[in-house]
């Protein structure tokens, strides 16, 4: 399946619109503050259209995972090509973007919560013009993740996130912002280092035969590296289950963990999330974490199929203390965003428990969780930011009885909340269940302590909706305004998909079942 | 015989062009009137013709002066970037407010500028040991009044008297290991003691003795650890265009100095390859000692910057690091490791200059090269801060800037040779470096102005020479082939 648009690839024009966005922004007077805005909305705008035409075209039959062949829209050419150099012979690194069943729903995601992100930054008032300027380049390097297949472009995106991110949070975030900045900064950053490393690593290891030349070519390429026969002779990571093996999957782990987040590398959240503006909560909930889980399943599971059989007993365990840990430190808060924040914690250790499963429910499950958090989180967190920005606190002790007070707002606040909770009927239930009875077939014991979470969860969510919408209102806060027709613009979308996908979630299933029950075959036969 | 001596004339052109300018620099400067840039346009004219001889020469393999001088690919690659550092500091030093003060005396600066340039481009193509020393001298001696050029402020005046003394003895004792290695093995060439080396020397000790001295030399010359005392006093000393060239032309002329004098002295002669060269130099392991010098000047380096709040300080110290970096890629002796040095070298020579140059402007209008006085800059200048930022992210290493390509190759050299821990430690202290790298990104932008709030404006030419140097590094990210043909071509060295 290929398709362009005048003459460009559609994968290549989802990734490069909000640059184009970028450069509109920064040519625009500084004044001009409704023209960046509205450039910022258009280009995000076009890129949910063009996830949309990917959605109607996708083909759901074709499996991705590791046959070239089977992705779609796929658009590879040459970027660095040197020829035999005599120390590495020829190195290629190649302009590789593709899409299969696994990061299908990760475009449609980003493209969704990057338009409502702009939507809801419209209160911005600091400088307008770099603000939308950054938040532009970061969505470019999020969907740039999501397509690449080529490890060194992988990489780049990876790494383009870091800066756009920091300066959010460092300019326009709240009383703590240049701690949190530094924090998420470097946190990130040693994860990208290791990853670095492994990737170097990664790629003297592995040379595929170039067919019409016969050469042997080291490659970036992520879908060679899966190959165990491309794997060269005495190569540092050749062979299986080598020491050198395991330590290159931990080193990947760890930075995939830290992006999760997964404890013991979940620090840096709460504080980001505490001190982003609205937005970019919504952006680093939203979408940031699920690189971490995506980056498994792309990179670590089909590439080191042996070592993920070897540590994901301790996988699933992380996923469990974080599904309990998240909760606990939720139930303590009385923050409603630092509440938020650590029930994030809590509800992606469900995506990590239900992929270690390596069973295709648990698989559907954690991705399908993926997607269902990143619309859920970015509900709740765009209602802390419509209290927030009415009265600038977010103490949960400080609200009361609000559901009288602004009944639309109680009406939306409460299906996210119920969503985050698991009810039955709403999106969040699917994608636990089938996470939940997939871990369940692997480790008994891990997941009924991990279910235990679950009422946690239940406990802190019912104890915020009585503590901000129900009882005795506070006298200072009588007057505040019921939602206006833009904040129900960013809400509507996600809404509507938390009722759909509850009700009839099989749309996006059928998306990536085949290329899950196949990642898993490809994992459990230990990918040879 | 006369022959010989032309036909090596012919070869010598962009160092004859070089003094040649020098001289009419010195007349100029005795004829024209004091306050005049001539004395710049001059030197850059000079410099500019220089550069354009260089390049002629490319791909020529050849060796003159009776094994004196080698023209190879190697030399032609140093040697050009060496000039077009050069060129750069004529547009550093035509802005500098601190040189501005010292108008009268200008013709004396680039007439020491050019000395110093003609040095370097010696050090890194001569192949004998007493050229070689005479090269390192003349380079040091001109950097010394260069560092003392603003003798009335006292930093200067101090750091030009702590460069002299760190110098003299450094150089002497480099001299002394280079007449322990003459004596033993009879030949001042390198192409000769190579030959003497392999046919075998029995005096292991004496051999060790000199060659530990001639890396005091060159260890003080590139502001490696233990060598590296001297630097954060010289370099905040000296005005900010020599701290700069310093920091860049100065390391590129040792580093090549270093490798064609290891990597020539030592090599098998049989096999052509370095390892089995070192072999002569039984008992100490000195791939281990230089990836120890290394690993120290990564670690302290990166450490001590930490704590610096003088811009040109930290610079130093985040030098002193970077040439931690490219040492990392000499231990690898073999060919990755030196093509991994040029590129890193071809991406250093624009960031660096790129952060010296903003930390100029700003000092030149702010009068503090202090970095907690830049809290708020991102504001009032807004276009030199995020060139600034550019600049420090690409030294630290985040693509898609020039600097992570330059890590990159060099790391990739050291996983494919196999020296796992010392690519760890270069991956940790990169995680330190971005602490303090990012501590002048912060407070450009995420405080609010001190005292004056009121935006600074900076003219067309600064603006424009930003871009010229924050093009490359920005480009080099994404798009590197070309430097990497060009360091490939050039590993070829004569001899080798």
């Amino acid at each position: 399946m290929e398709l362009q648009i005048l003459g460009i690839g559609i994968l290549t024009w989802l990734v490069f619109l909000p640059i184009v966005g970028m450069i509109i922004v920064l040519l625009l007077p500084d004044k001009n503050r409704n023209a960046i805005r509205w450039t910022a909305v258009i280009a995000t705008g076009l890129q949910v259209v063009l996830a949309g035409i990917i959605f109607a075209l996708f083909d759901r039959s074709l499996v991705g995972i590791n046959e070239a062949d089977s992705f779609q829209f796929v658009e590879q050419f040459s970027w660095i090509t040197v020829e035999s150099v005599p120390w590495v012979g020829r190195i290629e690194i190649s302009y590789f973007l593709g899409i299969d069943g696994l990061s299908v729903l990760m475009v449609i995601l980003t493209s969704l919560i990057g338009l409502i992100g702009v939507i809801s930054s419209w209160n911005i008032e600091k400088m307008v013009k770099g603000y939308f300027a950054l938040y532009l380049l970061l969505v470019t390097g999020m969907m740039g993740v999501f397509v690449s297949l080529d490890f060194f472009l992988f990489f780049i995106f990876w790494e383009v996130i870091l800066l756009p991110m920091y300066f959010l949070i460092g300019i326009w975030g709240g009383p703590r912002k240049e701690y949190a900045a530094i924090k998420f900064f470097i946190y990130t950053f040693v994860g990208g280092i290791l990853m670095l490393i492994t990737m170097l690593a990664l790629y003297f290891s592995v040379a595929y035969t170039d067919p019409a030349t016969g050469q042997s070519v080291h490659t970036f390429n992520i879908l060679h590296m899966m190959n165990p026969d491309n794997f060269v002779e005495g190569g540092l990571l050749s062979g299986v289950d080598t020491t050198w093996r395991y330590v290159a999957w931990m080193a990947l782990f760890i930075n995939f963990a830290i992006k999760i987040p997964l404890f013991p590398f979940h620090t840096w959240l709460p504080d980001a999330h505490v001190e982003a503006p609205t937005p970019i909560s919504v952006i680093l909930a939203g979408v940031l974490l699920k690189l971490g889980t995506y980056g498994l399943l792309r990179i670590n599971f089909p590439i080191f199929p042996d070592a993920t059989i070897y540590f994901v007993y301790f996988m699933a365990v992380l996923g469990m203390i974080s599904i309990i840990y998240g909760a606990l430190c939720a139930m303590a808060q009385d923050d409603f965003k630092k509440l938020i924040a650590y029930s994030s914690i809590s509800h992606m250790g469900i995506v990590v428990l239900g992929i270690a499963a390596l069973n295709t429910q648990g698989m559907v499950g954690g991705v399908l969780q993926m997607f269902n958090h990143g619309i859920i989180t970015a509900v709740l967190f765009l209602a802390v930011g419509v209290l927030y920005d009415r009265t600038h606190t977010r103490g949960l002790n400080d609200f009361g009885g609000i559901a009288n007070q602004m009944p639309k707002y109680t009406g939306i606040a409460m299906v996210g909340m119920f969503a985050a909770l698991g009810l039955p009927g709403l999106n969040g239930f699917v994608s636990e269940l089938f996470s939940f009875l997939g871990a369940f077939q692997a480790y008994k014991w891990i997941t009924m302590i991990a279910v235990t979470g679950i009422i946690i969860t239940a406990g802190y969510i019912l104890w915020t909706v009585q503590r901000i919408f129900l009882g005795k209102t506070p006298d200072n806060r009588k007057d505040l305004k019921d939602l206006t027709p833009r904040e129900i613009i960013a809400f509507a979308p996600l809404i509507v998909l938390i009722i759909l996908l509850g009700i009839y979630p099989s749309p996006v299933i059928e998306l990536m079942n085949t290329s899950l029950s196949h990642l898993v075959e490809f994992m459990t036969k230990g990918g040879f | 015989m006369i022959e010989h001596s032309l036909h090596s004339l012919s070869q010598f052109y962009p160092e004859i062009v070089l003094v040649l300018t020098l001289c009419v620099i010195i007349v100029a400067d005795l004829l024209v009137k004091k306050e005049s840039n001539i004395t710049a346009y001059i030197f850059l004219g000079g410099m500019v013709l220089t550069g354009i001889f260089i390049l002629l020469q490319s791909g020529r393999i050849d060796s003159v002066f009776y094994n004196m001088i080698a023209v190879d690919p190697f030399a032609v690659f140093f040697k050009a970037l060496i000039v077009l550092t050069g060129i750069f500091i004529v547009f550093f030093s035509l802005q500098s407010r601190e040189l501005e003060e010292y108008k009268s005396r200008i013709g004396e600066y680039y007439m020491l500028l050019s000395g110093m340039v003609v040095g370097m481009m010696l050090m890194v193509s001569s192949t004998n040991l007493l050229l070689m020393y005479l090269a390192f001298e003349l380079t040091s001696i001109s950097s010394y009044v260069l560092v003392g050029f603003t003798k009335e402020t006292p930093v200067s005046a101090e750091a030009s008297m702590k460069y002299i003394v760190y110098g003299a003895v450094s150089s002497g004792v480099m001299l002394y290991g280079i007449s322990l290695l003459i004596g033993i093995t009879g030949a001042t060439d390198m192409y000769g003691i190579n030959e003497a080396l392999n046919a075998g020397i029995n005096q292991p000790v004496i051999l060790n003795l000199s060659i530990v001295m001639i890396v005091v030399g060159l260890g003080f010359k590139t502001a490696v650890v233990p060598f590296h005392f001297w630097a954060p006093d010289i370099y905040q000393g000296a005005p900010i265009p020599i701290a700069a060239i310093l920091a860049v032309a100065s390391k590129i002329a040792a580093f090549g100095l270093m490798v064609r004098f290891f990597l020539v002295t030592f090599m098998d002669a049989e096999i052509l390859i370095t390892s089995g060269a070192w072999e002569v130099l039984s008992g100490v392991h000195w791939n281990m000692l230089l990836a120890g010098m290394a690993a120290l000047a990564m670690i302290i380096g990166n450490l001590t910057a930490l704590k610096q709040d003088n811009i040109k300080r930290m610079l130093a110290y985040s030098s002193i690091a970077h040439a931690g970096y490219i040492l990392m890629g000499l231990v690898i002796v073999a060919e990755e490791g030196l093509a991994s040095i040029m590129i890193y070298f071809c991406i250093y020579l624009f960031m660096n200059l790129g952060a010296f140059y903003v930390a100029m402007l700003f000092s030149n209008k702010l009068k503090t090269e202090s970095i907690e006085q830049y809290k708020g800059l991102g504001f009032r200048a807004p276009l030199e801060s995020v060139g600034m930022t550019i600049f420090l992210v690409s030294l630290t290493g985040i693509p898609p800037t020039g600097g992570f390509i330059a890590k990159l190759y060099i790391f990739s050299a050291g996983v494919s040779a196999g020296w796992i821990w010392l690519v760890a430690i270069a991956g940790l202290t990169t995680i330190i470096s971005l602490f303090y790298y990012m501590r002048v990104v912060r407070n450009m932008f995420f405080y609010k102005p001190v005292g004056e709030e009121t935006a600074i404006s900076f003219d067309m030419g600064a603006k424009i020479f930003l871009f010229v140097l924050l093009i490359p590094t920005l480009l080099l990210g994404i798009y590197f082939e070309p430097i990497l043909s060009f360091a490939k071509d050039s590993v070829l060295m004569f001899g080798m």
